[in-house]
This record gives C-alpha cells, structure tokens and sequence, in this order.
C-alpha cells in the first residue's frame, strides 16, 4: 500500500487537466476539496441531471461552487478558457459533451498557464485531447467488506501523464475528516472474503 | 397652461388623421370617446358620448384606444419643455401644467412675449394650448379654462369676475348648488355674505374663492427632477475603428463615473449606443455583476460588444446611459480591502456578458425533504453565497429525472438493467421514505411516497434509486460519488 505521488496529486497547477469514466464528477469535487478558494462548473444548459450541494458537502463547501450555464459546447470552452484567464477562481471544471480539438484543447492549456488557474474537463471515454497534461479514469468500486461508515471506494487510474509516469490506485474518500485515503485495493485486504471490484 | 385636446394633440402628432378623430376609452363596459380632434368637435360629438352613437352622427368618425400612461408620460416631456421658461414647474391635474413665472418673465421680453412664445411654439407642435396668466394660481387656471386673457397685474378680481362659478376648481355638486342660489359668477358669489355660504358649503369654496382672489396663498410644487445618468458625444467626423470607438466610450464614461459618485449611486446596467452617419443605431448592453462607478473596470467589459458592431460608414454619434443604477456609498478606504470578490464579481461579469449573467449561478439552501427543492438555483450576480450545508443524510452527487428500472417487490431487485448496463445489487442500505409535499402540486411526485435506497452494485456504480409502493415501480434518481 504506497501513497499517492504528490507529484502526481493534486494534479500540476496552472495546466488543464482531463477525467472521464464514471466517478469523473467525484475526481472532481475531490480535487476542488484540495484547493481553497471558488470553483466554477461549466455545463451546456440542455443537461437534465444537475449536481446537488448535499452531495458536493461531502466534500467541499457548496457556498464556493458557481455554476455557468452555457448555450452550447463553443459557449462552454469560450466560458472555461475566460474563467481560467480570470485569475480569481481555484478550479475551473468543464463538462464536454463531445471530443474537442487540438486547437481548443491548446488554449485552455494557454489561458490555464496565463491566469495560474487549474482546469479540468469531465469527458466522455476515449474522447480526450491531446493537449491534455494528464488523463485520469475514476471508476467507484464495489467493496463487499464496508469497514469504515462511508463506502466510497474508487479506482483512479492515469492513462495519460505528459510528464511522468502511469499508475493505478484505489482510494477512499472519508466524509467526516474531508480527506482522501489510499487504500489497497477491494477484496485484496487480509481477512475480506468479496470479490475483486 | 392648459392642453384640452392633450391626448388626442399626442396620437395625431405621431400619425396624422384628416377629418374627425376621437380617442375611445372604455366607462363602465361601453367605449366612450375621451378626446376629440376640433373636426370631430365641429361635426357635433362631444367627450363621454358612447362611441355607437358617435358613429351614427358622424360615420366617417377614426378612434383609437386612449392610453392615460403614455398621456402622463408625454406631459412629462412637456414639464420638461416648460423650464424653458422658468424653473418652478408644475403638474395641474392630468393635462395642464402650472407655472409660477415671476421674476422671469423678463428673460423671453416680458408677459405678453412670452404667452406669444409659447403659443407658437406648441403650436408649431401641433398642440392645442390655452393659456392663462395671473397673479394668482386659481386664477390663472380659471382663466386658461374660461378667459383666455391674461389678467393685468393686481387687477385680478376683475378679469375673473365675470367668469362662472365652475371656474373656481369646484366640485360639479356646488356648482349646481350655487347656480340654483342664483350665484352665477365669480363676481356674484365675491360679493355675497361669506357665512351663510360657508355654513352651506364647507370652508372649501371660500377656501378656493380667497385662492382664486390672492387672499390665501397657494404654492407650486415643482416635480423634482430624476437624476439623468446619460452622457452623450458628438463626433465632427464619423469614426470607425474599435479602438476610437473604446476611446469615445472612455471618454463617455468618465463623465458618467463622476455623475455616479456626485450621488453615491452605482451602475448596474449600462447601454451605449452608436448612432451612424446613415441614421442606423446600434446598441451596446452591459449588465454588471455588482453595482460599479470606476470607469477603468467597466471600460474593459464593453470591449466585447464593441468589437461585435458593425461600424458601416462610421459612427458620428454616441450615447451612454446608465439605465439601471443602485446605491453604492463611498466607502473608507482600507488596508485588507476585498479584491479577490471585487476580481471574482469581475469575471461573473464578463462571462455574463457572453451567456447572460442569469446563467452564472449558485445553489442556496432551501428547506425542503424533496431533493430537488432541497436547494435553490440562484443567479450568482444577485445573491450572496448561503450559510453553510447540514445533511443529515447522504444525498447523491448527481440526481436526473427518474429513470424507470425492471423490479418488483418493496425490496431493491437483485439484477436489473439500467442505462444498457446489467446491474447486480451488491448492498443495499435503506428504506429512507420520503413523502411528497401536499402543498405543492408537482407533476413528478404524483406517484405518491417514495422508499429511497442506497444500492451499491456490484459493477461499481452506487445508485439512489426509489421504490413508489402506491404505485409500484423502482425508479434510478440519482448516482452517489
């Protein structure tokens, strides 16, 4: 059991960052639970389902969160790359609906360094860009032993890192104290009789 | 100065009409006509005459509705106008205007100049006017109403004498009352014994008859003027370049920003328009996340409106006005200062101005065990963030509409599918019953109560999902972190 590289997390500051899979939204309110300050969600304004603060208070206070409302994706990329630029807010995330380009993905990455804000893009699968620093892929995972009150096991899993290495870990997100935990993973601890998740 | 055809002199101003033209209102469930032209006059209607009977004596008879707010408004303009002559001006009911000239006459060449002025000037307006002037106010409406003739100074008693009783701003009831007594004029009604008149009809007759006469004073009340933050420029040859155009604004703006701290008062919404060589304005709208009055902040944020106008042949003329202002008191300076929300309501502002800034929001608490008003979505422009979040219970990060499942039976089925995936509970943690509020009708909680559980499968996922047992089904909500 080894914990997570600090180099590795809270990912590098001033560069855009991208997550996918299911548990994308949780990397995310994880990450804006390590950093002080606002945090603005950019979303396309067609989307049914909506983030609850009872659900982000687990992990940071909601009273941070502001949520923009976009028209369309072009609207969602012009609003992140003015919000990154703005100097003002800690974490700056962008719901993507579809795969954006190289060039797009590039001026995030400028207005990222410029402003010394950090960005990150819940994607689809598979639909990342290149421009990317690195790519991280959160899946929540079935752990038949709970131990401790809150069942939140996650799989995290870089599968891009421009400048450094890939790696796996399982953790676990503790509600009362706010703090990640790097744990072995599910069904691999001394006494648990589950399956793997 | 009294308008009698004010309504009508307003419409026909903006659409001219030959032949007779009435306004119509609509007492008591008929249409009346309210204001006529002089042509309409001279065929025989007159004001209140229901407007089917108008129409048999004059079959070529225009009418249009009657609009009392744009009325008041256009007396407004009027009010305005009339400071031209002297600076205490007033409203005398719904279509007159009361002016206390004294002292000014002069300036325009004396009484008879003046009344000379202003009659040609509204005239050349197209509007009916009659004016009245004396020295005291009840007589200068008594005249404008039924003299027309200016009374000579001091000698007021005798340029009303002659005129009725209706004169003397009455209710219509004492007029017919003195008229029976025989009291036709004002002169008549001077000279009879002010007791007996009194005991019969109320201190307000003898009240209006000294006013009328001088012997008790009667003050205008000037309206005050609303401050005005619009400042405006007129270039001697048309420009075209965004970077003038910003200048031109900076400049505009300036002169605005000092106008809003003379009186402690904020922007909150700007709009600049641009008014081209070929006639064609363009406007420019910026709503601003927080009240402002520091030039240099709000010069950056009209940059991306200005670049999106279309210049043409250039632009010779530009207007500013700040149509939405709020109170901003100076404040002392100090040492910690709040920049970070200062630079935060900045940036509401500019992303604002790209998708609206009702689209910038933030979730407040809200009481409620529903979970989808168990918080309110506020824009993030007029609201300060809550108070901090309680929940009792854990509550999924995201929730959608419900997503209807295969199961059966009050407990969560064992393998289902749910989004094209194949599902097995692993754990399920529950029920938590929510009932829906009977005081609010919502269309999605007509299903009745609901037995929320916490399923965790096997493939990961960790549901919120609800069973309905009074109409059996199970039903996805939302997904936990």
């Amino acid at each position: 059991m080894s914990g997570l590289d600090p180099a590795l997390f809270p990912p590098k500051p001033a560069r855009m960052h991208e997550a996918c899979g299911p548990g994308a939204a949780a990397f995310a309110a994880v990450l804006a639970a390590q950093l002080d300050g606002p945090v603005l969600w950019v979303l396309e304004s067609w989307r049914a389902d909506m983030l609850t603060p009872q659900g982000l208070s687990a992990f940071f206070d909601p009273a941070r969160l502001l949520i923009a409302r976009a028209k369309d994706q072009t609207e969602v990329l012009a609003v992140t790359e003015e919000a990154l630029r703005g100097k003002t807010l800690s974490l700056v995330v962008a719901e993507l609906a579809r795969p954006i380009g190289l060039t797009p993905g590039r001026r995030l990455q400028l207005a990222a360094g410029e402003g010394r804000t950090l960005g990150l893009c819940l994607i689809a699968d598979g639909a990342g860009s290149n421009a990317a620093e690195t790519r991280w892929h959160c899946a929540p995972v079935f752990d038949a032993d709970p131990g401790i009150g809150d069942s939140t096991p996650m799989r995290w899993e870089i599968i891009k890192n421009k400048s450094g290495t890939l790696g796996a870990w399982h953790v676990r997100w503790e509600h009362a104290t706010r703090r990640l935990h790097v744990v072995s993973p599910a069904g691999e601890r001394p006494g648990s009789q589950g399956a793997a998740g | 100065m009294w308008f009698p055809r004010l309504a009508s002199d307003r419409v026909l101003r903006a659409r001219p009409v030959e032949g007779p033209f009435a306004l119509t209102r609509i007492v008591a469930n008929a249409d009346r006509l309210a204001c006529l032209n002089p042509a309409a006059e001279r065929a025989g209607l007159s004001r209140g005459m229901p407007l089917a009977d108008a129409r048999a004596f004059c079959p070529g008879l225009r009418t249009r509705p009657a609009d009392p707010h744009a009325d008041a408004r256009f007396l407004g303009a009027l009010r305005r106008w009339a400071t031209r002559y002297c600076p205490w001006v007033g409203r005398e009911g719904c279509d007159g205007l009361v002016l206390d000239v004294t002292g000014s006459t002069h300036l325009i060449g004396g009484e008879a100049a003046m009344l000379a002025d202003m009659r040609q000037r509204l005239a050349r307006a197209g509007i009916t006017v009659r004016l009245g002037l004396a020295d005291t106010r009840g007589a200068a409406w008594a005249l404008a109403r039924y003299g027309e003739a200016p009374a000579p100074p001091g000698a007021t008693a005798q340029a009303i004498g002659p005129l009725p009783v209706a004169a003397l701003r009455l209710e219509p009831d004492t007029v017919t009352a003195l008229q029976r007594l025989g009291l036709r004029s004002i002169a008549d009604l001077a000279a009879a014994a002010r007791a007996p008149l009194a005991r019969r009809f109320g201190r307000g007759l003898m009240m209006r008859l000294d006013q009328a006469l001088g012997d008790q004073p009667e003050q205008i009340a000037p309206e005050p003027e609303p401050p005005r933050y619009a400042t405006r420029l007129t270039l001697p040859e048309p420009i075209g370049l965004t970077a003038d155009v910003m200048a031109g604004t900076e400049r505009l703006l300036q002169a605005l920003c000092a106008r809003l701290k003379d009186r402690e008062t904020g922007a909150r919404a700007l709009v600049l328009t641009l008014r081209r060589v070929d006639q064609d304005s363009q406007q420019v709208e910026l709503r601003l996340a927080r009240p402002l009055r520091d030039a240099a902040r709000i010069l950056p944020l009209f940059e991306r409106g200005v670049t999106q106008v279309e210049a043409g042949f250039g632009i010779d003329r530009m207007r500013l006005e700040a149509v939405q202002v709020e109170p901003l008191p100076v404040r002392q300076l100090s040492h910690v200062g709040d920049t970070g929300k200062a630079r935060l309501d900045d940036l509401i502002t500019r992303i604002g101005t790209r998708i609206g800034l009702e689209n910038v929001q933030r979730v407040l608490p809200a009481d409620s065990h529903i979970p989808e008003r168990a918080f309110l979505v506020a824009a993030a422009a007029f609201s300060d963030p809550g108070p901090s979040w309680g929940s009792p219970r854990p509550r999924p990060l995201r929730l959608f509409p419900p997503e209807p499942v295969a199961g059966h039976g009050p407990r969560p089925p064992q393998d289902f599918r749910w989004r094209r995936m194949a599902l097995q509970t692993g754990r399920a943690t529950g029920p938590e019953r929510i009932a829906p509020e009977w005081w609010m009708a919502d269309e999605a909680w007509r299903s009745g109560l609901r037995d929320y559980w916490r399923v965790e499968t096997r493939q990961g996922r960790r549901l919120w999902m609800f069973h309905t047992p009074q109409a059996p089904g199970w039903f996805v909500h939302g997904e936990f972190a």
